[in-house]
């Protein structure tokens, strides 16, 4: 996993609560076996019509948003499903960092094994955040978003926050505990399935 | 200070613990699909890693399977080739696999209890969201990405933050069990307690309206815990949970002593403390039926579809949501649900395709024929359920009123294989997720329980199941 750099970029106002996990990519785009080449599936059913073309009143079809890496959304964010093609899609499209007031838990926890930062701001800041048109910055180093006008600061859990820094393979880390999973095996009372 | 039944489980599968930190969990059970594994395969072959348990995995395939003819080949060729990279992958790594031929296919939630492989006490994760189902039996089961499969497959432990304990206490008594089922209660709790409401929660569900119900029935509810948002729901085991698993397939050799320690251990203490409580009063809950785009928009059958300004309550964002949500439909406010006509009937999905929905359903459906202008499919959420209908004659009640009668799978719940809307076709659905093109781009979904669907097949339009005669 790369480790999370400072990001400068517009942000993208995705002004809607409950956005999930099968608008943000749609099933018939999941049966892909690699994890590369989402981003063009994003949003799909929202960013195309039926002829494929572009909608223009969608909002990550303005040019205006074409470098943004920052996706700001409303409540409850990544609902629903537990797809991860989720997150890759977000990613390959180029977002790095998704502001809202909540997320749903299991794509919340996707994000930070695939680098991508989900930060919960309330909802107040949320909506003047989409009101933002200049550059910002996210610097998680020190949890702050800089905007034209003030600095903002968020929470992060700070296990979370190293693993993105760092870019940390998850495994490798586990498997260091191999003396303390094998320990738990011999006391398990729960039998083998087959 | 004693001790919820989630807090209980969860201490017992500690393998490490830091303070402020996440836990190292230990997984007992890990089930596999074909949607969201291949990836995960993929990263141990790119680091050299084994599957730690074999034994402890077990794989189907369930999301994308056709639910027609068996013995034809996969016309949709990535489906194919998803299909078989599991059948690879599974060879590879030692892992059993029920396969498309299998008697044992089915979907991933229906089949680990059937078959016993699901057991009070344990912890069971799947690249599912709806793994929720099997914490029905006093489990602590939750969905996790693909990178999550990956960890689990290589180390049978995850990382976790600990959940806080929710209680939802289901009082009273329904008065036409037939007609007011386990997924109308459920329907109920997500609509007060909203999509978001059990964020970050493992729910336990109590009281006498859960423990009156049978097994299937706590599993439609537990389900759809993941669609009021939280990670997990469970209910305590009780004398039900241990009939429902004694002579599976896989119920383990020990079963009886197993029994003896689950009616010591798991159970709630009287003095443990809950972070949340709800309490819903059942008495006199009426059938649930969903008139937007996610499971908390619904409303009673005898209702008529809200305006956005009164389902939002002075929240301006779930206005915008439900008038986004009524576009969509393609509804008006103030219509009433039972005005509703449809194009198209969908009995399945693991929150509503086991044998007693079946059953219940069936009796709806004796003796009359669907309306001429619905087209209407039963999809057993497993080839064991499809056999025992079967053999009760149930298949032929089904297809004598005009329903397809299919192999089983997730099918038409979210629409990866052939099983589709058309843009603009309006569904009743048992399943789980009614969002914008969960079952077909343009395709427009009510969730309902197994007799409402079955009503709603045979008049046309959404009517009120308790005023059917059942035959």
């Amino acid at each position: 996993m790369q480790s999370f750099k400072k990001i400068k970029t517009v942000i993208t106002p995705l002004d809607q609560v409950n956005v999930d996990t099968d608008q943000i990519v749609p099933k018939q785009f999941l049966k892909l076996v690699q994890k590369s080449g989402f981003g063009k599936f994003l949003f799909y059913d929202w960013r195309y019509d039926d002829q494929e073309n572009l909608k223009s009143d969608f909002i990550l079809n303005n040019e205006k948003y074409k470098n943004s890496k920052i996706l700001v959304a409303g409540d409850n964010f990544g609902c629903g499903s537990s797809r991860e093609h989720a997150v890759w899609a977000l990613q390959d499209y180029g977002f790095s960092v998704i502001v809202a007031p909540s997320f749903a838990d299991i794509f919340y926890s996707n994000c930070f094994k695939n680098g991508l930062l989900p930060i919960v701001l309330e909802e107040k800041i949320v909506e003047k955040l989409q009101r933002e048109t200049g550059m910002i910055e996210v610097d998680l180093e020190n949890q702050i978003i800089k905007t034209s006008s003030e600095e903002i600061p968020f929470d992060i859990d700070l296990h979370k926050k190293q693993i993105l820094l760092e870019g940390l393979d998850d495994i490798a880390q586990t498997l260091q505990y191999e003396k303390e999973i094998s320990e738990f095996e011999k006391q398990s009372k729960t039998p083998s399935v087959l | 200070m004693g001790k919820t039944l989630f807090e209980k489980i969860w201490d017992a599968h500690i393998v490490v613990e830091k303070k402020n930190n996440p836990s190292l969990i230990y997984i007992d059970r890990h089930l596999i699909h074909e949607v969201t594994s291949p990836q995960a395969f993929d990263g141990l072959r790119m680091n050299h890693r084994s599957v730690r348990r074999p034994d402890l995995t077990i794989a189907t395939m369930d999301h994308n399977v056709p639910t027609t003819d068996r013995s034809l080949p996969i016309l949709d060729q990535t489906s194919a080739i998803q299909i078989r990279t599991l059948e690879k992958n599974c060879k590879d790594f030692g892992i059993q696999l029920f396969d498309i031929t299998s008697h044992d296919q089915g979907i991933v939630h229906v089949i680990g209890p059937q078959l016993g492989i699901t057991l009070p006490g344990t912890t069971i994760v799947c690249g599912d969201s709806h793994t929720s189902t099997h914490g029905a039996f006093g489990t602590l089961s939750f969905g996790i990405g693909t990178s999550e499969v990956e960890h689990v497959l290589a180390s049978q432990t995850l990382w976790l933050d600990k959940p806080k304990p929710f209680e939802i206490r289901v009082e009273g008594k329904r008065k036409n069990p037939h007609a007011v089922t386990a997924k109308d209660i459920i329907l109920s709790i997500i609509k007060n307690i909203g999509t978001a409401g059990g964020t970050g929660t493992v729910i336990e569900y109590r009281g006498d309206g859960i423990s009156d119900l049978s097994m299937e029935q706590r599993m439609t509810i537990c389900n759809m815990s993941i669609e009021a948002g939280a990670r997990a729901g469970l209910i305590a085991p009780d004398e039900k949970t241990f009939d429902y698993l004694r002579d599976r397939k896989y119920t383990p050799k020990n079963y009886e002593s197993l029994v003896d320690y689950w009616k010591d251990h798991l159970k709630t203490d009287s003095d443990a403390k809950f972070e949340k409580i709800y309490t819903l009063h059942i008495d006199n809950i009426a059938p649930q039926v969903s008139w937007g785009t996610n499971p908390g928009m619904t409303c009673d059958v005898t209702e008529s579809v809200p305006s956005p300004e009164d389902f939002s309550k002075g929240d301006h964002n779930q206005k915008k949501g439900a008038e986004k949500a009524l576009e969509y439909m393609d509804l008006k406010p103030g219509i009433l649900i039972t005005e509703i006509k449809i194009d198209r009937v969908f009995i399945g999905s693991c929150t509503n395709a086991r044998l007693e929905d079946l059953i219940e359903a069936s009796k709806i459906i004796k003796g009359r024929k669907i309306s001429p202008h619905v087209r209407a499919m039963v999809v057993p959420g497993s080839q064991m359920v499809k056999k025992q209908a079967e053999d009760l004659g149930i298949d032929k009640i089904f297809t004598d009123a005009n329903f397809e009668w299919r192999e089983s799978g997730c099918s038409m719940c979210l629409g990866m294989n052939p099983d589709i809307l058309s843009p603009g076709e309006r569904c009743a659905s048992t399943s789980n997720r009614n969002f914008e093109g969960r079952q077909g781009t343009g395709g427009r979904t009510h969730l309902v329980s197994p007799v409402m669907a079955a009503a709603a097949a045979i008049e046309g339009h959404f009517v009120d199941v308790r005023k059917m005669d059942l035959n």
